[in-house]
């Protein structure tokens, strides 16, 4: 097939982007999206051009590295799939493509397609853990977690941290992703203890870097891991018992 | 050089207890004096870089990628391994090490195999601890799985994600201790040498991905914790970032290199669909549960699957090895699926793919009870070629997986130069010549969590006092200026080829000459070749782009060329090893069924090759390789 | 505790919700209440003044009332100073905007929260100058409920802007009325299901109600 590609192109974090239009013929529908990009690439290199850079790793839709917003969706087309994961035989012949990078004062472009994504580790640096050093652990079975509950905690546990959320969200949330992981740890029993804690310091770093959430829904609809809002109510239930109860404190 | 395993004596079961009792130890208030850096944020850097700063110590942590979360051992899905024993089927720390020992051909260090399986138990509770959603039975306790083939359930598993979330659990630590200070974490941050002086490992040198600034880090003691090789054949089921360059640096620096040649290849991956293919994913191997493989008794028979009736259809591995059937070990599965690919009847486009079918065990067990146990796996494999697994059957074709080759290091993990400690896939390590499903992520969290942070004390505190090496130290400039001569050259060849293309071209010469199987004509002929691309690649690359930006041309270049001379060494390593082993299977040397015929009396040991300058050939040193609990034996499936 | 709330987004929205929960019990009883319209003049006259005198001797007149009042008025305050904050807060977290952004699956009602509030706030505006003080009522008879509305609503335009208000109101209750359990944390796999039936009833109820009354007059059913 034939494409028209409009891409974001922007030399570093302070240079100014804009779009750029490429034309590539003979794409395979059973090219990947970023093996679609490699071909250009390649092209633009052997031209003395400079490629588009973007961010990429496993390629398998695990690490959470890919993301690029797709015409207007995050991650692309196609529901619960990440950008490596996408094929072109999504697309059409003489389709235009545009690409554009994650947009979101948090996430500031570094080049091209590649963004910054660290506050999210911030998030969890704030309190996205449970607290117990390397040998103290009791016996793994002394503890029996349901069987629900630890399907819970792995529905919220298989956010890749890809940023889509934020990417799609009209109000450049990070709902989504906190709710996950505050979810993830919160249902647990072994993540009891830092509950409240964990939640108002998470709430925080989140509030820090990100805007807010009026439940549209978005997140949940381009999560390559299809995370529910579900976990975003019951962030919101957490933090509220923590605040309405808890003294001042929450950070660590 | 003589190569001092510093396996401890005594009994295999009280060595490591007594090892323990034997280290030194740094007091508390000296630990925080001290500073260590740690290449790489997967399983095992990352373990070892939060229990260590748990344990007071200043550690500075490296990854290329944008966050520590994103390490390559994420993309881990079957499972990890312990000796617990939950299901009472006869498990125990002894057959734990029995197992891996034999699995690896009896190419492994009995005494740190040993050391491995006792814990394993110990990482199972850790993980758990942390939050690991590990699968559970109704009970509320944690669920086993049987990976594989081993003959007992010991595989604790989190759905298809277990690598996942066990690198969630190590950077959750992780990001605890960087709240608290103890890490300095630095992503988009890629180690491009080592510095030695006088000996001793003392920094590194990186560059910042992003703004391209190379400069010098020092500390008391330097971990490397990159993984594996396994993209030397461009097509692998390893991330894309996945590189050797830590370690080769490591190497040309003095390090050791050991058994380059033991690279696994996965038997259970999704073909080749075309020329612009850049990664091949993985297909869980559990999926050899209920899948039947088979090819058409014809080559050339065009017909669809569908079509192919059961007396036309060769069940290769259920003739073969009745015993374990389509459950034999990877490497014999995926040898068997070459052989019959080579006679011309594999299938899909380029003859290069068998089916794996269950067709069978949806008519057995119902369409609900297959799309329980693999929906999420079928969803994938869907995604990726449009195909519906339901109705059509798979077509898999195997991949470079693992490598088990890595830097030598000795019971403490410590490699041949003082102060430099290697963890995870990038060591040589515990598996021997062929490692089994589900025991590299106990092995990076083993080292990482478990052993590293014991033994590296025993070097710092022999060290007390001595404080690193200033960076402005003449040792740092002048590998500073190497490095930043060498991103020079390559920017300024400028020539008229991409570094991918090189790339492929060099990940085809691998795999036609040493992949699978190998012999010493190809082998030759592959020695012959690869300093011929190795030349063309430094007249002919072009990088693009500048030195100080991002610049992910240029990164890849870098990591190409260190895959380059690696390859060298690991042809040179399969030449040399004149038998079969594990993986490494040269067609010479097996027995009259087919199958990889070891010889004990001359190559059981450890092949660790010294580097030998521009000009100069590696020097082979050799570690003997004991065996005092284990009888060896010829490995059978039948 | 509340300083904790209103300093933080998540309480923000808390607020929003518990606020939402007070100006949507008043509309509804509201409406319920000019239901009586279609009982006749004396029904809803009589119902206006009864609201003055319920809690007397034990309040003074209109007591109870004023406390209705107060809290509606702080609610209101509440609502608007909290949109008011969070819009902000969001539109600073994207200031570049993409070239295209899709909607993949926000309702109509989710992306008009903020329009549809500003429209709403002008209606009340306007219906409390028309209704409660008179001063843009064609024929404002203190005390003659019955009478003041037809008079209203007899002017096209007056009914067309209700009209338009009530359509704003069933949408903002559509959204907002499912939004505030996932705010307030209600979530419960029993329970999911109905939040939307109960925002699309309610929203539906509302509205349906409040629409009636302008049609009642401008098609003479009430005169
Ligand atoms: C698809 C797949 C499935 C697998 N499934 C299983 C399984 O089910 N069970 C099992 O036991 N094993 C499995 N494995 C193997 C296992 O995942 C890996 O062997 C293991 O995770 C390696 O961990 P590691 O910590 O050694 O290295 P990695 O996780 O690869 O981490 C390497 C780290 O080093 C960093 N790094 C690398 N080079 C540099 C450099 N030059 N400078 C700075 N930083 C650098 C990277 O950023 C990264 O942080 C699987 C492997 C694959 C590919
Ligand atoms: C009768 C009047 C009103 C009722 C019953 C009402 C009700 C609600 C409810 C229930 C919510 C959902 C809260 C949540 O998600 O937790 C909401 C949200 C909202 N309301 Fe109102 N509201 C009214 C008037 C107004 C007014 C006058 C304004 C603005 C001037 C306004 C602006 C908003 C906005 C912007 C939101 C979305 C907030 C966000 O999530 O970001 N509302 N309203
Ligand atoms: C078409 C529908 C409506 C009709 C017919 C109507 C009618 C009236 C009437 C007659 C009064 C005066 C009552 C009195 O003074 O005794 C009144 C007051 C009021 N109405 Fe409405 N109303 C409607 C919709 C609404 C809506 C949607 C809102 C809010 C969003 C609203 C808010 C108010 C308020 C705040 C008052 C003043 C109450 C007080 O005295 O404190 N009304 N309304
Ligand atoms: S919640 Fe979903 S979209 Fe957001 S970061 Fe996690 S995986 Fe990506
Ligand atoms: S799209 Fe945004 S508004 Fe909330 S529900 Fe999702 S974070
Ligand atoms: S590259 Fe890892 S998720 Fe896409």
């Amino acid at each position: 097939m034939r494409l028209k590609l409009q891409i974001w192109r922007q030399p570093g974090p302070d240079s100014a982007g804009r779009l750029v239009d490429y034309e590539l013929a003979d794409v395979s529908p059973d090219m990947s999206f970023l093996e679609m990009l490699d071909v250009l690439n390649e092209g633009l290199i052997e031209k003395g051009e400079e490629p588009v850079a973007f961010d990429h790793d496993c390629r398998e839709g695990i690490c959470g590295t890919c993301g690029m917003f797709i015409n207007g969706q995050a991650h692309g087309p196609r529901a619960r799939t990440t950008t490596c994961q996408l094929h072109m035989r999504s697309f059409r012949d003489g389709d235009t493509i545009r690409i554009e990078p994650w947009r979101a004062r948090a996430f500031p472009v570094i080049r091209d397609l590649v963004v910054d994504r660290s506050p999210f580790d911030r998030i969890i640096q704030s309190g996205g853990f449970i607290s117990v050093n390397t040998g103290s652990a009791p016996e793994a079975n002394i503890t029996p977690v349901p069987k629900d509950v630890a399907e819970l905690a792995m529905d919220a546990a298989e956010c890749i941290g890809c940023g889509a959320c934020v990417a799609q969200c009209p109000n450049g949330a990070a709902q989504l992703f906190t709710a996950a992981k505050v979810s993830h740890l919160n249902v647990l029993p072994q993540g009891r203890a830092e509950r409240d804690r964990r939640v108002l310091a998470m709430v925080r770093a989140m509030e820090e870097s990100f805007g807010s959430c009026t439940n549209y829904a978005e997140c949940e609809a381009v999560c390559p891991k299809g995370i529910s809002i579900d976990f975003i109510a019951r962030m919101n239930r957490d933090f509220l018992k923590a605040a309405l109860t808890e003294g001042e404190g929450g950070s660590r | 050089m003589t190569l001092d395993a510093k396996i401890p004596a005594g009994p295999i079961e009280q060595k490591w207890e007594k090892h323990r009792f034997d280290l030194k130890l740094v007091n508390p208030a000296n630990k925080r004096k001290f500073s260590i850096l740690v290449v790489g944020s997967g399983l095992a850097g990352g373990a070892a870089s939060a229990t260590l700063a748990e344990l007071g110590y200043d550690v500075k942590c490296f990854c290329y990628q944008d966050s520590p979360r994103r390490a390559h051992s994420i993309a881990a899905q079957g499972g990890i391994n312990a000796a617990k024993n939950y299901q009472n089927d006869g498990d125990s720390i002894r057959r734990l090490f029995y197992d891996t020992v034999k699995g690896g051909d009896f190419r492994s260090r009995e005494g740190n195999v040993y050391r491995l399986a006792q814990v394993s138990v110990e990482i199972i509770d850790q993980c758990v601890a942390q939050g690991v959603p590990f699968a559970r039975e109704y009970g509320g306790h944690l669920a086993n799985r049987s990976f594989g083939g081993a003959q007992v359930s010991r595989t604790f598993y989190a759905r298809g994600q277990t690598g996942q979330q066990l690198l969630l659990g190590a950077y959750q630590a992780l990001s605890r201790q960087i709240a608290r200070g103890k890490v300095k974490m630095y992503p988009r941050t890629e180690m491009l040498d080592l510095v030695v002086h006088e000996g001793r490992a003392r920094g590194i040198v990186v560059r910042d991905l992003v703004t391209g600034e190379v400069r010098s880090e020092t500390g008391d003691a330097v971990v490397l914790a990159t993984g594996g090789y396994s993209n030397v054949f461009f097509l692998s089921t390893n991330a894309k970032g996945c590189n050797t360059t830590a370690i080769w640096r490591a190497h040309r620096r003095g390090a050791l290199f050991a058994n380059p040649c033991y690279t696994q290849i996965h038997p259970t991956c999704i073909p080749v669909s075309g020329d612009y293919q850049s990664k091949l994913t993985l297909m869980s191997e559990s999926l050899r549960n209920d899948g039947r493989i088979w090819v058409p008794d014809d080559a050339g028979d065009e017909r669809k699957p569908g079509d192919i009736p059961a007396e036309d259809r060769d069940y290769y591995l259920e003739r073969k090895y009745p015993a374990f059937g389509n459950l034999v070990p990877r490497d014999i599965a995926s040898r068997a699926a070459k052989e019959v690919c080579d006679a011309g009847r594999g299938v899909g486009p380029g003859g290069r793919g068998v089916y794996l079918d269950f067709a069978d065990a949806i008519r057995r067990l119902g369409r609900k009870a297959i799309e329980e146990r693999y929906g999420n796996l079928f969803e994938m494999y869907e995604r990726i070629t449009d195909e519906n697994p339901y109705e059509v059957p798979m077509r898999i074709y195997p991949a470079p997986h693992y490598t088990m080759g890595g830097l030598w290091v000795d019971y403490n993990l410590m490699s041949n130069v003082p102060g430099l400690y290697v963890v995870g896939e990038a060591n040589f390590s515990d598996h021997g010549a062929n490692r089994l499903g589900a025991s590299a992520l106990m092995q990076g969290l083993a080292d990482g969590y478990f052993v590293l942070p014991y033994t590296i004390g025993d070097y710092l505190a022999r060290h007390m006092g001595e404080g690193p090496l200033p960076t402005d130290h003449a040792a740092f400039g002048q590998v500073e200026e190497e490095v930043r001569e060498r991103v020079r050259r390559l920017l300024t060849i400028d020539g008229s080829r991409t570094v991918d293309s090189f790339h492929r071209e060099l990940g085809q010469i691998c795999w036609d000459k040493c992949g699978m199987s190998r012999d010493r004509e190809s082998l030759r002929e592959a020695l012959r070749i690869l300093p011929e691309l190795r030349e063309r690649y430094w007249a002919e690359v072009k990088v693009g782009g500048d030195g100080e930006e991002l610049n992910q041309s240029l990164e890849r270049a870098g990591r190409v060329a260190d895959f380059l001379e690696l390859a060298e060494l690991m042809c040179l390593d399969a030449l040399d090893r004149e038998e079969s082993c594990g993986t490494h299977f040269r067609t010479e040397y097996q027995t009259p069924e087919g199958e990889a015929l070891r010889r004990d009396d001359e190559y059981a040991y450890v092949a660790a090759w010294e580097h030998g300058g521009e000009s100069e050939d590696p020097v082979l040193h050799k570690e003997t390789l004991d065996f005092e609990n284990v009888a060896l034996s010829q490995r059978s499936y039948k | 505790m509340l300083s904790r709330l209103y300093r933080s987004a998540l309480g923000l929205k808390a607020l929003m919700a518990v606020s939402g929960i007070v100006l949507f019990g008043f509309v509804l009883v509201h409406m319920a209440g000019n239901l009586k319209l279609y009982l006749g003049p004396e029904a809803i006259n009589h119902y206006g003044e009864w609201l003055r005198e319920v809690g007397t001797p034990f309040l003074p007149p209109s007591g109870l009332l004023w406390v209705a009042r107060v809290v509606l008025l702080a609610s209101v305050l509440v609502h608007i100073v909290a949109a008011w904050k969070l819009t902000w807060l969001n539109r600073a977290a994207r200031p570049q905007d993409y070239v295209g952004r899709d909607v993949v699956q926000a309702t109509y009602a989710a992306r008009t929260m903020r329009w549809g509030g500003v429209i709403i706030l002008l209606f009340v505006l306007y219906h409390l100058a028309d209704l409660t003080f008179g001063w843009v009522n064609p024929d404002f008879v203190p005390g003659d409920v019955y009478h003041n509305m037809v008079a209203g609503f007899s002017v096209w335009w007056v009914s067309a802007f209700y009209m338009l208000a009530q359509v704003a109101l069933a949408f903002h209750l559509y959204h907002g009325l499912w939004s505030l359990f996932q705010s307030l944390g209600w979530n419960h796999p029993a329970l999911n299901p109905w939040r939307r039936r109960f925002a699309a009833t309610f929203a539906i109820v509302v509205a349906a109600g409040n629409l009636s009354f302008p049609l009642a007059v401008l098609s003479g059913l009430v005169s």
